[in-house]
Parts: structure tokens; sequence; C-alpha cells
């Protein structure tokens, strides 16, 4: 990836991780730290490979894609909101009574291709998606994005046994492996482990990468886009709360809001961050 | 008396797909490894490339279901009801109610009548389940001529339908040449003015045989047909509460949610009358053959008759 484009990413995905923090302060809820994990994946897939349109979010010969852990809902919000598809200033009225953005996605928000967020659904539907455009000779790709503790729901096995079935080679399901779900670290909790060999011994292309680093996402990405006759799980090694100190590697921030002097710290942060890759 | 032609709606529900596929290009059906017994085979005999069996994993097949029809296609789910509604109740919800998704659920082997295989396939919850689900539209026709209108019906109807059929060969009592469908609307299959049994399914037939014997003891009953649970026909509900001033329902299925307490709930808010529920009351079925348990659990025509008696001191 040339520099240009790389910084160009890096800055719209600083900003989507302002709108994460916007979101959640001004809701008083939601969940920063994964949002935050997926934040340069999401802005990768809008900026750099999806063929979508926001002024045409419905078109039938899109990309879609399906956010299985919906929780994150702050980071696909942010993205769509920077990609135009509804405005920014929506983010503040995030889980508010009578918003637009409701706390996990619906598929009547502009840019949201479905509902979701009770986990382990989402991928079926993605995998619905996906036979729907084989079937009926579309060229369009499915992407799907799941947590590490996700993917202790049987139902994720139950698509992952489908998608290899009907050589679902439009579909890339991504893997947020940042290793903390609620009750703590997903090894401790009931390991999902190992995660790589699991995908592959039900029959997935499996390639792993770095979720912050923009040449090992693209690299993924263009792998994942050669591979036609299965489908790819791409298990990205991340940090939940990437891009805010405190909340970096914190079990603690999977479900609260920044308070006052939080969110102030976390935006004066990210603020230094865009600021440094505009200088 | 001209023969009896018995026929399972299953069996409707699998030659309607078939048969309705050529005009319905986006149909296309799933199954969770039970083609043969919810007849789905009959449609991937004729269809095999528009036919997705997803295994033994309803929950997943009600999502790909969901995707497949946020991407235009129209899907028809396809399981036994105490998989469709039961084991998938929460992805049924969350993935096709809440989006309102064009997701059509074909739930077969519904009720006591499953037979032998017992309680844990005896589904008599799948009605109450899916009335609670914002938006979804229950229809569970009575015989082979209802059950192929209302796939129909379900195809031309853009939103999640949940169809339930029966294992069991039943009567076919309507007229294929002369039969409507209206989505939502309940049939006066006969009239009468000191009662009104109020069917869906099976329970239908065993209605109108009830009331012809109670004609013979001087009783007159109204027999209605809900084939679409949701939404009720509250306005013929409510009429029939005034004219009639008594209301039996009769359904295959728990008396705890399904048709009495819809047509209970009704009645109670437009014109206050005795409302009598037969059904399964609040305990799990067991094996035995499919008319000896309808028989031992009150389905039956001798059944309504002595309920309607009862509640009219007669």
């Amino acid at each position: 990836m040339d520099a240009s484009k790389k910084k160009d990413l890096q800055k719209i995905a600083c900003k989507v991780r302002m709108g994460v923090i916007e979101g959640t302060y001004n809701a008083k809820s939601g969940h920063p730290g994964g949002s935050l994990s997926i934040s340069d994946t999401l802005t990768y897939l809008y900026y750099s490979k999806m063929n979508v349109d926001p002024k045409d979010p419905d078109n039938a010969d899109r990309d879609r894609l399906v956010l299985s852990k919906g929780h994150t809902a702050p980071a696909l919000y942010s993205v769509l909101a920077q990609k135009g598809y509804f405005s920014v200033e929506e983010l503040k009225s995030l889980r508010h009574i009578g918003a637009l953005l409701q706390g996990h996605p619906c598929i009547h928000i502009p840019g949201v291709d479905m509902s979701s967020g009770s986990l382990g659904q989402g991928i079926s539907a993605a995998c619905g998606m996906a036979l729907a455009g084989k079937i009926s000779g579309k060229s369009y790709n499915v992407y799907t994005i799941l947590g590490d503790g996700e993917i202790e729901e049987g139902q994720v096995w139950e698509a992952a046994m489908f998608a290899a079935h009907y050589k679902l080679g439009n579909l890339v399901a991504v893997v947020d492996n940042n290793g903390l779900q609620i009750d703590g670290p997903v090894t401790e909790v009931c390991s999902p482990e190992p995660i790589t060999d699991k995908f592959a011994a039900f029959g997935w292309h499996v390639i792993t990468m770095d979720a912050h680093d923009f040449d090992s996402i693209e690299a993924a990405f263009d792998e994942a886009s050669s591979v036609t006759d299965k489908p790819v799980a791409i298990i990205q090694k991340s940090v939940k709360g990437k891009g805010v100190s405190f909340m970096e590697n914190q079990v603690g921030w999977h479900g609260t809001a920044p308070n006052k002097e939080q969110y102030d710290q976390a935006m004066s942060e990210l603020n230094a961050q865009l600021k440094e890759l505009e200088d | 008396m001209a023969d009896v032609i018995k026929k399972a709606t299953r069996e409707s529900y699998g030659e309607a797909l078939r048969d309705l596929a050529e005009e319905y290009k986006d149909l296309v059906v799933l199954d969770a490894d039970l083609a043969a017994a919810t007849k789905t085979g009959i449609f991937k005999k004729a269809y095999p490339d528009r036919f997705f069996d997803c295994g033994i994993a309803e929950a997943n097949m009600m999502g790909v279901a969901a995707g497949l029809a946020a991407c235009g296609k129209i899907p028809f789910a396809s399981t036994f009801a105490m998989f469709a509604a039961g084991r998938a109740y929460e992805i049924v919800r969350n993935s096709i109610g809440y989006p309102h998704l064009n997701v059509k659920i074909g739930a077969t082997h519904a009720g006591i009548s499953v037979g032998e295989d017992g309680a844990t396939h005896q589904c008599n919850e799948d009605i109450a389940l899916m009335r609670t689900i914002p938006g979804m539209t229950i229809i569970n026709p009575c015989d082979d001529v209802e059950a192929r209108a209302a796939v129909k019906a379900a195809l031309d109807f853009n939103g999640p339908v949940y169809m339930r059929f029966g294992r069991l060969a039943v009567p076919v009592i309507n007229d294929k040449d002369t039969y409507k469908f209206e989505l939502g609307k309940g049939v006066t299959m006969k009239d009468g003015n000191d009662v009104t049994i109020v069917a869906t399914g099976l329970m239908v037939n065993e209605a109108l045989e009830a009331a012809k014997s109670l004609e013979n003891d001087g009783i007159s009953a109204r027999v209605v047909n809900i084939h679409t649970i949701k939404p009720l026909d509250r306005e013929l509900i409510c009429k029939c509460a005034k004219e009639t001033g008594l209301i039996v329902t009769a359904e295959e299925h728990s008396i705890i949610g399904g048709l009495g307490s819809a047509v209970a709930e009704a009645v109670t808010e437009c014109c206050p009358v005795p409302v009598v529920k037969i059904g399964v009351n609040d305990e799990f079925g067991h094996s035995g053959p499919a008319v000896d348990l309808l028989k031992e659990f009150g389905l039956s025509a001798e059944n309504i008759a002595a309920t309607v008696k009862k509640a009219l001191n007669k």
C-alpha cells in the first residue's frame, strides 16, 4: 500500500474512533472496546474494498456487510456516517429514544445490511446473502465480522459447516480476535481456541492478519478475493480499545461508556493522533 | 355417502411449492434433513437447484433464510414445528421478525397428531410462541385445499409468515373449485345461533361434525374456521360473540397462548361473553397412534359437542 493511501485510511480510522467515543459518551452506554478493535478493518472495507455507494444504499449488486458482533455498532455507524449514509451528528443521539441509531444494528438504518447483535446470528444471514448472490449469478461479496467470544455460539459452527458445504467463495468472515469477552480473557472463560484450526477443519480458507496495520489488512483481503471456491475466515489479531490508551486491552471497556473526564482524555488522544497524521 | 378423501397438509405444502415454483422465480426451499417428512422432497425432485438442505441445524437455516430474503429471494424454511418455532425461536424473532424479512416458515408435524414419536416432537406451543413476534403472520390451514391456497397467499404477501401443517391425513372439506383464501379473514362454514365453535386446523372438521350432532339435539351451532390466527379476524369473532353469546374454541395446540387465547383476548375487549377453550391442557403429550391421541386429549367432535352442551347447561 502506498504511503499516502495508508495515511488517508489512518486518518479516517481515527475519525471513526472519535465517532465511537462520541456515540458511547452521549449514549452513556454501549461497547467502545470491541468497536475500537474493528475500526481499522471497517475503515478499510468501506473505503478500499467494498463496492458500496451511500447514494444508492439498496443497490442489489452492492457488497454487503453483516456486523455479527452487533454490539460494536458504534464503529459501524461511525464509518457509515463518515461515508455519508447519514450525518456524523447522528452519532450523538446513538441509543436515544426516537433516534435513528439503535443500540444494535437495525436493517432500517441507511447502509446497515442486516439487523444483528444477538450473537451467532449474523454469520448465518451472511451465508444466506452469499448463497443468494451465487444462485442469482451476481458478483457481489458478503463480509461479516464476528467476535472471538461470539464464536462460542453453536450457531456459528452450523453456519461454518453450511458455508463450506455450499462453497460460498463470495463470503469472508472476519473474527476479531482481541482476546477479551465480558467475563474475562476468552481463553479463560470457555476457550474458542485454536480458532484458525477450527475454521480450517470446517473447510474454510484461513488467513491471519494484524488488525491495526493497513498493509496486513490489505494483504489479507487481497488474498481473500483470490479464493473463489470456499469461504474465507480472516482471524484478525486486534487490541480491544485500540487507539485510546486507557481502554486498550482492558476487559472493563467491553460495555462501559466513558464519563466526561474519560471522554475528554480519549478525544484529546485521538485528536493528537489525527494531528500527527495530518502534519 | 361419498368417500371422504384424506390428505396430510404437509403433503399439500410440498406439492404447492412445486406447483408454484414456475410462476414464482424467486421461491427457494430450505430444509433441515427432513425433506422426506416435510414433503419438500417433492419440490426438491422437481427443482433441485432451488432446494438447499441445511442439515440438522435449524438455527442456521432460519438465519440463512433471513439472508436470502434480504437479497430478494423468497425462502421457505421447512422443518418440524418443534424445531422451527421451538429450537429456532430466537433466530426467527431477531433475524426474521425484527427486520421483518420476507421469510416463509413451513412448520410441519405440528401438534399432538405427530403420534408415536411422543412428547419431544409434539409441538403444542408453536402458535403461542409465534404470536408474540410483532409482524408475524400465522396460518393454520384445515385441509389440503386450504393449505395449498395458504402457500400461495404467503407468497403473495410481503413479510414473515409461519405456516402450520400436520403429519396426519385429514379429510378434505373444502371444494377446490370454489374455495377462496383471504389472508386474515375467518370463514363461516356453517351458520347457527346458540353458540359459535371457532376452530382451526384439523379441528375445523371436528367442529363441523360436532355441529351436525348438536343439531340433532336441537342446538344450533355456528362453525367458524380461523385459518389465519394472526392477524386475527376480530371483526368476525366479535360479531359471533354478539350474535351467539357463547364461544367454544377448538385447536390442536395448548390452550395457553393459541387460538383460544387469541379469541378470548379479542372477545374480552369487544363483547365479553363466555369463551370455553378446547385444546391440549397444560401438559405434555405421549406416544400413541395419532387418532387415538386426538380422542384422548379431547380433540374430537364428541368432546366439542359435550363441551358445548355443558356450557349451555343442556
